[in-house]
């Protein structure tokens, strides 16, 4: 503590420096974090959060006893497992296929295309899910109608929603994510490379034994990332494509949806915070153990 | 994309291209183009759609080229200019004083954790860190901003929560590490304060850094709608995305309606509108992209090169 303050005098100027992102952090995160013992309480607006009575662990047994605690936690385990792979594979393939292109042109044009979506809000994206799948005016009916066939009602079948999701979250990453491993294979020394063609490798052996070893290290750190929101939806995305439609819920309802819906309808918020709270030790718990074991086996791929 | 356009090796051995190399070339040509064909088709779509007709698009749904081209909708957008207009400057300034506030306070930020002979500086940087790995999720920042800032309705609950993100620090740090420390030395040398040093001497060389978090946060808070959905009750107050969505919910229970009641709704044209109004959202981004994609390339390769 002492150095503390000598440094305080010393590093003032500095100090000060940090001042406003200090107060924003404490703010936004640090202050928040305290809400979490709601819950473990019975919310009354009127008594506050610290006013309120306690309830024990009654808001963890509601949420889960009445069966939306598991639905929501499979469906967002199950989404980021299926969304973590099919966005990655999407990218990696899009991005070796992209530094392969012999043509400047075409190649530069084609991934500022494909990096566009990322620019784009959800609520767009919302509008053109609606436009290619609703009943009446929806692209695919058109062409379902032009061929002949009949009509079908996409948001009435719960059973198509995860694929629709899952395609779109790789469509929107595809070109974020792409930038990455585009860097991380350019960044491969290309004398590897030209030695590998006067030695004569094929370009699937040189895919196979240089850039794929190149990205692993990336490969690794995004799987980290990732699995550190094991249990976060990506809530702009499922809201958006979903929206509030009931039917669907089953199979698209996220911890995170769920969180939202609750807080706007004014739903009781113990239970609503009993979500949340679970959500963050769990992805604090994963997250520590997993950098853990990582760090035992290769101390270079450990986040912190 | 200046960082990416390394030719790869085949361009030198143009002769000795196999028939399985071909084979992938050929593949490869396809997907990217197909990939990037399905990134543009919903812009298309989203086009054509707000420049047809309320009726062609009711009768015959939406379609990638406008096949009965007319500008009710956009004259409909433009004729509440009101609402719109103040939608849009309500997003302008948002975005404006966000990204100002939030560029500022990461350059400070960055620069005090870069310094190596700033003792604190990994405590600190934990500090922000940890934010990442445990938080209290939007439950608490809501009742926290409702019940004890009182920013029901406040334009700060818009600006607050996309002002600081450990994300932009860790780019913004990357950046400032690359000034070499020599200039700082020099500064001090010369008798320059701590705040000279920083806006006279690394402030005008991070101007990549900054110009790279500027377009982070304004893209984040120009995309951004469910702060106003929580937060904000009066209609003028509505940013565009909001706004946006807002509509979007309306014609959509208005035709669900009308479709259970087996009526057209042909007052309103709400489905070119809909898109009439996505391409007034959008076309600011659309307008600049071609010159700021390069910043955002930047800071990605930057940002996944973990500091």
């Amino acid at each position: 503590m002492r150095n503390f303050t000598k440094d305080l005098k010393k590093n003032w100027a500095l100090w000060t420096m940090l001042i406003p992102a200090l107060l924003v952090t404490i703010v936004l995160a640090y202050i928040p974090m305290v809400g979490l013992i709601l819950a473990f309480k019975n919310y009354n607006f009127g008594k506050g959060v610290f006013g309120s009575d306690f309830n024990g662990i009654d808001n963890f047994k509601f949420l889960f006893s009445s069966g939306t605690g598991w639905l929501i936690t499979k469906n967002t385990v199950l989404y980021n497992v299926m969304n973590l792979i099919t966005s990655q594979a999407l990218a990696i393939v899009i991005a070796i296929f992209i530094t392969e292109l012999l043509h400047k042109t075409y190649k530069k044009l084609t991934q500022s295309i494909i990096f566009l979506p990322y620019f784009i809000s959800w609520v767009i994206v919302g509008i053109f899910v609606f436009a290619l799948f609703n009943y009446e005016t929806g692209m695919m009916n058109n062409l379902i109608k032009s061929a002949g066939g009949e009509p079908v009602n996409l948001y009435a079948k719960p059973s198509v929603w995860p694929f629709i999701i899952c395609a779109f979250n790789a469509w929107k990453w595809c070109g974020y994510n792409s930038v990455i491993y585009i860097a991380a294979i350019t960044g491969v020394d290309q004398e590897i490379y030209e030695a590998a063609a006067i030695d004569g490798a094929t370009i699937f052996q040189r895919i196979r034994h240089i850039t794929f070893p190149c990205i692993r290290p990336t490969v690794i750190t995004m799987l980290l990332l990732q699995v550190g929101r094991i249990l976060r939806g990506d809530f702009e995305m499922f809201y958006q494509i979903i929206g509030t439609n009931g039917q669907l819920y089953n199979a698209t309802d996220v911890i995170d949806t769920y969180v939202f819906r609750s807080l706007t309808s004014g739903a009781t918020l113990g239970m609503t915070t009993a979500a949340s709270f679970y959500q963050s030790i769990v992805c604090f718990v994963v997250i520590v153990l997993v950098n853990a074991i990582v760090k035992k086996i290769d101390e270079d791929y450990a986040l912190f | 994309m200046a960082k990416t356009t390394t030719a790869p090796v085949a361009e030198k051995t143009k002769i000795k291209l196999s028939a399985s190399s071909l084979t992938f070339y050929f593949i490869a040509y396809i997907v990217v183009g197909l990939m990037a064909l399905i990134c543009l088709v919903p812009f298309i779509v989203i086009i054509s759609g707000s420049f047809t007709s309320e009726q062609y698009i009711n009768f015959h749904g939406f379609d990638i080229i406008p096949r009965e081209f007319s500008t009710a909708a956009y004259q409909l957008v433009f004729k509440t200019p009101a609402t719109i207009g103040r939608a849009y400057l309500v997003s302008i300034f948002i975005t404006v004083v966000g990204t100002f506030l939030g560029v500022l306070m990461t350059a400070l930020t960055a620069y005090v954790i870069a310094r190596k002979d700033f003792p604190y500086r990994n405590k600190v940087s934990f500090f922000f860190y940890f934010t990442t790995l445990f938080n209290g999720g939007m439950v608490c920042t809501y009742i926290f901003f409702i019940r004890y800032l009182h920013l029901k309705d406040s334009y700060w609950a818009l600006i607050l929560p996309g002002m600081f993100s450990v994300f932009h620090l860790l780019i913004m740090r990357s950046f400032v590490t690359g000034i070499p420390s020599a200039l700082i030395e020099s500064g001090k040398i010369d008798g320059a304060g701590e705040y000279k040093i920083f806006f006279s001497i690394i402030l005008p060389l991070l101007k990549p850094g900054l110009a790279t978090i500027a377009l982070f946060t304004a893209l984040g808070y120009w995309n951004n709608w469910y702060n106003a959905m929580l937060y904000i009750d009066s209609t003028e107050k509505y940013p565009l995305q909001y706004m946006l969505y807002n509509l979007l919910q309306k014609s959509e229970a208005m035709s669900r309606i009308a479709a259970q009641a087996g009526i057209y709704v042909e007052a309103v044209p709400s489905n070119s509108l809909k898109m009439a109004m996505a391409v007034v959202a959008t076309g600011p981004i659309l307008i600049v992209y071609p010159f700021v994609q390069k910043y955002f390339v930047q800071g990605i390769t930057v940002g996944s090169v973990k500091g």
